[in-house]
């Protein structure tokens, strides 16, 4: 079945359903199927994406999303200067052709003239013309532990961009604002890294085999032991690295003849995961539950294409925070859905874990579900535990057998013992196993600081996307020359910040992505709160047209009203 | 935002259409032409309707007062 006919089949579902109100008047009879299907004309005219709780029953306390839409003003000269960039990398590109400019980049060679070009696609033309003259925003080296501050190396560069000199200065105690530090356990004093000192001299630093082999230490199964007790699961798995993690055991459990239903906005170890996998993959749109089903029920009903054998399974892959947007999964329906239909669901919570929850015990927690109703519960250590690696955790056979078949247990060297110690410590202080409230002091600070940052900085008429209580904060910037403004002159203000432009973001949503962590104080915030402001004046960054602070009673009652 | 003077507002309003148009992040030969273009432009504009708009709104006058205004004092005397 190909594509169109698919849509052709989703009218024809759509025109069978509006028959069947019809008949339903006559009596009193209706027949709906879907879950969650419903009329999609009354939105909100200024939200891009409907925010609303689409099935209240599933949460348990308001889901509080929102995503303004870009105003349109802003969208035309948003389009007119990447067209005026444009237009000037042409030129550029016109005069390094002709040799009158020097070109650093990488070229074809003369003896490759007639060949397919290798250098000239879309995004090495980004590249070379629109990314380069910013890029100084970016790869900044820092020279300290990324903590709430961090130092980092001056760097100059007398060519616009092309190449950077170090001056052999420190920038100071720069408030870090980007690293996805949200219990501030990147530290280099303190239980953890003691802990993980004394690791290092009893185990050193390199393990120098697989698991499967001589690298299996008693750390490692201790650690295991402790990630499933968190989790609330039966079992679970630790890798060295996260992105590993999802791209090397999605392969290990779906493969030909197996569909994979994935968020359009997943992360980039996912979508490789799922290609390697050679299972067919369908996407569907972010966060939206209606799209999801709808792919599902198609997929039960026609099965494969051609062959219109059924799939042999279906997996929904979705992250916890997704990372760019600041949204949360709508898990309560994703189970649903999931359950109503059958399928198996991998959920990342490579940002979530630690960051959500009363408990910090991630996306599970924060909705109050039951873990196992989650086949494959993955995340990281790389953020909330500030180690690295990665985990899986589920059923007992489910870790029995990627323990044998997935590519980054076999064949890759097993954690470091330091990283794994340092795991062990900060996730037994946030269960608070350590005998102290640390770790839920760190719990609440983070939530605070998150409700407090995302609060004033809708007060101060930024566009922010995502939800209330997710810790990563975009605050949009929309033009491309904003960009680089936006990372120069909140450096100027000592405050390091992650901006963001595509291929991360579409096109046109540039920003600015904020990470709150525990370890930023309030005075901390509002230093940075009042440096993004006066940038935010500077740069006419104050988009935002919503009168007030949206408050989820009041918005829930508007749209019950549009759809009276 | 308040400026202490016209300098500083005017430097402002330039700072603001450097980042609109996007030339903010260009090299500083690109902006000049990208000014030099685009002030050019204007100022042709500018010429032009300078040359041409007073002729086209007499001509416009003139249309619109043979169409609706002066009438001829009698029709007698056109039909001699
Ligand atoms: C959703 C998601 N999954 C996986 C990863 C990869 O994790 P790691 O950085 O530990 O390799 C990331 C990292 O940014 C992520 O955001």
């Amino acid at each position: 079945m190909t594509e169109s006919s698919a849509t052709k089949l989703l009218n024809g579902e759509a025109c069978r359903r509006a028959l069947n109100r019809k008949n339903a008047n006559k009596n009193g009879y209706v027949k709906n199927h879907c879950l969650f299907q419903q009329s999609q004309k009354y939105r909100r005219s200024g939200e891009k994406k409907q925010n609303a709780t689409h099935n209240p029953s599933l949460y348990k306390k308001p889901f509080v999303e929102s995503f303004e839409e870009t105003p349109l003003l802003v969208a035309v000269l948003t389009y007119m200067g990447y067209g005026i960039l444009t237009i000037f990398g042409y030129l550029r590109d016109f005069l390094r052709h002709w040799n009158i400019e020097k070109c650093h980049v990488a070229r074809e060679r003369d003896e490759q003239r007639d060949f397919v070009p290798l250098y000239q696609d879309f995004e090495n033309f980004y590249t070379r013309n629109l990314y380069m003259r910013i890029r100084d925003n970016w790869n900044r080296p820092i020279c300290s532990v990324p903590g709430a501050k961090m130092d980092l190396v001056e760097r100059v560069t007398h060519n616009y961009n092309w190449t950077f000199e170090h001056t052999g200065n420190v920038v100071k105690d720069v408030i870090n604002m980007g690293s996805y530090n949200y219990l501030g356990f990147a530290e280099n004093t303190g239980t953890c890294a003691d802990a993980a000192i004394e690791t290092t001299q009893k185990y050193g630093v390199g393990v120098g085999s697989t698991r499967c082999e001589m690298g299996n230490l008693d750390i490692h199964e201790e650690l295991e032991e402790l990630v499933a007790r968190f989790l609330g699961v039966e079992s679970s798995m630790a890798f060295g690295m996260g992105f590993a993690t999802n791209s090397m055991n999605i392969p290990a459990l779906t493969g030909k003849g197996c569909l994979i239903l994935s968020d359009e906005l997943n992360h980039a170890s996912l979508v490789l995961g799922a290609r390697l996998s050679g299972s067919t993959i369908r996407v569907f749109k972010h966060n939206n539950m209606q799209s999801l089903e709808k792919l599902l029920r198609d997929a039960i009903v026609h099965g494969q294409p051609r062959t219109h054998r059924p799939w042999k399974k279906i997996l929904i892959v979705v992250e916890g925070i997704y990372s760019m947007e600041g949204s949360i999964v709508r898990l309560p329906e994703v189970i649903a859905l999931k359950k109503r239909y059958k399928a198996y669901l991998y959920l990342d919570e490579a940002h979530s874990i630690g960051a959500l929850g009363p408990n910090g015990k991630g996306v599970v927690d924060y909705f109050g579900l039951d873990p196992k109703d989650v086949d494959i519960m993955m995340g990281t250590f790389t953020k909330s535990f500030g180690a690295a690696g990665g985990y899986i955790g589920g059923k007992k056979e489910l870790i029995d057998y990627l323990r044998c078949h997935s590519h980054s247990a076999l064949y890759a060297t097993s954690m470091s013992p330091p990283v794994a110690q340092q795991i062990i410590t900060s996730m037994k202080i946030i269960m608070g196993e350590d005998g102290t409230t640390l770790g839920s002091d760190r719990l609440k600070q983070l939530s605070e600081n998150t409700n407090y940052f995302r609060r004033r900085l809708r007060e101060l008429g930024f566009i922010i996307y995502g939800n209330d209580d997710s810790p990563v904060v975009p605050l949009m910037l929309y033009m491309p020359a904003k960009i680089g403004a936006f990372g120069r002159e909140m450096l100027k203000r000592n405050i390091g910040t992650v901006v963001v432009g595509f291929p991360a973001t579409p096109i046109i949503e540039s920003r600015a992505r904020f990470c709150v962590s525990a370890a930023h104080t309030r005075e901390m915030l509002d230093t940075a709160l009042e440096a993004i402001s006066e940038v935010g004046d500077l740069l006419q960054l104050k988009y935002s047209r919503r009168e007030q602070p949206l408050s989820s009673l009041g918005w829930m009652s508007e749209e019950s009203l549009l759809q009276d | 935002m308040n400026f202490k003077n016209m300098r500083e507002y005017l430097a402002w309003i330039y700072y603001q259409y450097l980042l609109i148009t996007g030339i903010y992040v260009l090299e500083p030969w690109e902006k000049s032409i990208f000014n030099s273009f685009l002030f050019s432009a204007i100022a042709m504009v500018v010429y032009t309707s300078y040359v041409f708009v007073p002729i086209h709104m007499r001509l416009a006058l003139e249309f619109f007062s043979g169409i609706f205004g002066g009438q001829p004092e009698s029709t007698m005397a056109l039909m001699n």
